[in-house]
């Protein structure tokens, strides 16, 4: 296998878990959908780009949006948190609160019942918003290596290109990540019905091999209850046929490493190699599909430490995120003509001649690049999607994380 | 490096595949390369679909990147199409705008 050679220096903000951010954000979190609009008040009219607006909309308690909500606000890439809270919400917003104390961020509340309603409170967000920034602000980054970072990789609007092109690329540069001893994940297991088998003779142990197996076939189960495999009306417009054609052209971004781990939401990989996100819920289906959109496996990505995440697309998608930086990969050349501004690379020329590891090269140096500043076309544009719905969650067995 | 008119427009992404997919958009009437034979593509095909690369019999199972990706409603033909309306999947029906 050829090799990536090149590396770039890289920059963080060292955090009191050593962990390392590539972003020093503000996240002004609500947790209630209540208290979303002050939310984004404060954050628009914080006027600064590092301030991002996060949220759980539910007023019922969920313990995995707590756990969410907990490596979210601890992410290395946040510098300091504000929770916003309407007060009456059944969120546990003190545990929260003590929980992003005790990682040495600066942390605010602020409860709208309790400072006079929505004008207050906004002008006590901003001034708080104000004061964290110059705090962190103040911090100097230090340097950081390629087996500190967290890349996800997630596909959305995928076509027949993506299998053949951004999706290999994508690989092809994780296996370079991964010989660095960098930590990827690669998801979901809804859209690798098919591969069960291919990608459990890649794990490192047997028995990790059948956790992903019963993995893949709870994902199967899971999709067939709600009525819908996770294929949408553009991927059949876009050449693809059936859910399984879509997996073996989703799997092929997670490149020829063995496979280190299974691992949930909010898991941080222990350390580098390949792992896998597993984002269906276990037990019943009880609210609703395992992901909404594709902005929930991002976050989801994001919550086990993602300091970024590749976005392969073939039907076009613009979405960035807050917390961490989405890298566009474009599998589609004629997309690519259409919507440049929003890729930052054209895997699609590919299918015209280029070679598949240039392009993987041109992805591995974009990854460096963004951990040494630079910001990617759905930063640059101000695209913070977020979005973080009701699930259940059982922890991971021994299995799923074998020793190195 | 990139020149798209030198490049055949059917790529064969696995040796034991039955489709092919097309690299770029494809004209009815277009002359191609399918397995050495100049062959005439019946009607245009879209960048990211799939051709037969021979006759496929119907419950037979298509093969894309080497892996099964479904089984054929209905027979098809060398040369022509394979999408929605003649391959079903082996797991969970694919869904379109329609309902269909």
């Amino acid at each position: 296998m050829s090799t990536a050679t090149s590396t770039l220096p890289m920059r963080g903000w060292l955090r009191k878990d050593g962990r390392k951010g590539i972003r020093n954000v503000v996240a002004v979190a609500y947790l209630v959908e209540c208290a979303h609009h002050v939310s984004r008040l404060i954050v628009q009219k914080s006027g600064a780009d590092d301030v991002h607006l996060i949220g759980f909309p539910g007023c019922y308690p969920n313990k995995y949006a707590l756990e969410m909500m907990k490596r979210l606000c601890t992410h290395p890439n946040v510098g300091a948190v504000l929770l916003v809270s309407l007060g009456c919400e059944s969120f546990n917003r003190e545990e929260l609160r003590r929980h992003v104390h005790a990682s040495g961020r600066p942390v605010d509340l602020l409860v709208i019942q309790q400072s006079g309603g929505t004008s207050r409170t906004v002008n006590a967000g901003i001034d708080a918003v104000r004061k964290m920034r110059a705090k962190i602000i103040e911090q100097q980054p230090v340097p950081m290596a390629l087996d500190e970072l967290v890349i996800g990789t997630v596909c959305g609007g995928s076509d027949g290109t993506s299998g053949i092109t951004a999706n290999p690329a994508v690989g092809r540069c994780f296996d370079w990540l991964i010989e660095q001893r960098a930590a990827c994940i690669f998801e979901e297991t809804g859209e690798l019905i098919g591969c069960e088998r291919i990608m459990a003779s890649r794990a490192i142990t047997p028995e990790l091999g059948r956790e992903i197996e019963a993995c893949v076939d709870k994902a199967a189960n899971y999709y067939r209850i709600m009525g819908y495999g996770s294929f949408a009306p553009g991927n059949a417009e876009g050449g693809l046929t059936t859910l399984e054609e879509k997996s073996m052209g989703a799997y092929s971004k997670s490149g020829s490493s063995p496979i280190s781990g299974l691992i949930k939401p909010g898991d941080v990989p222990p350390r580098g190699g390949l792992y896998l996100l597993d984002v269906v819920p276990d037990g019943e289906p009880r609210f609703g599909f395992p992901n909404i959109s594709d902005n929930a496996e991002i976050v989801e990505l994001i919550a086990c430490g993602s300091h970024l995440i590749l976005f392969t697309t073939g039907r076009g998608s613009v979405v960035g995120s807050a917390i961490s930086p989405v890298i566009k990969v474009c599998a589609n050349p004629d997309t690519y003509e259409r919507m440049t501004d929003d890729m930052d690379v054209n895997a699609g020329r590919i299918l015209q001649g280029a070679e598949l590891d240039d392009v993987g090269r041109e992805i591995y140096e974009l990854v460096q690049k963004l951990a040494a500043g630079e910001l990617s076309k759905s930063e640059a544009l101000g695209h913070q999607e977020f979005i973080l719905t009701y699930k259940q969650f059982e922890p991971i067995g021994p299995a799923c994380l074998p020793a190195a | 490096m990139i020149d798209n008119g030198k490049l055949p427009p059917l790529l064969l992404l696995h040796p034991d595949d039955n489709i092919l997919v097309a690299r770029r958009d494809i004209a009815a009437g277009e002359r191609v390369d399918l397995d050495g034979e100049t062959f005439t593509i019946p009607k245009a095909v879209e960048l990211g679909h799939k051709l037969a690369r021979r006759d496929i019999a119907a419950d037979a199972r298509v093969l894309k990147y080497g892996a099964p990706i479904g089984s054929m409603k209905a027979a098809v033909a060398r040369g022509e199409h394979v999408h929605m309306h003649n391959l079903r999947s082996d797991y969970i029906p694919s869904t379109t705008r329609d309902g269909h």
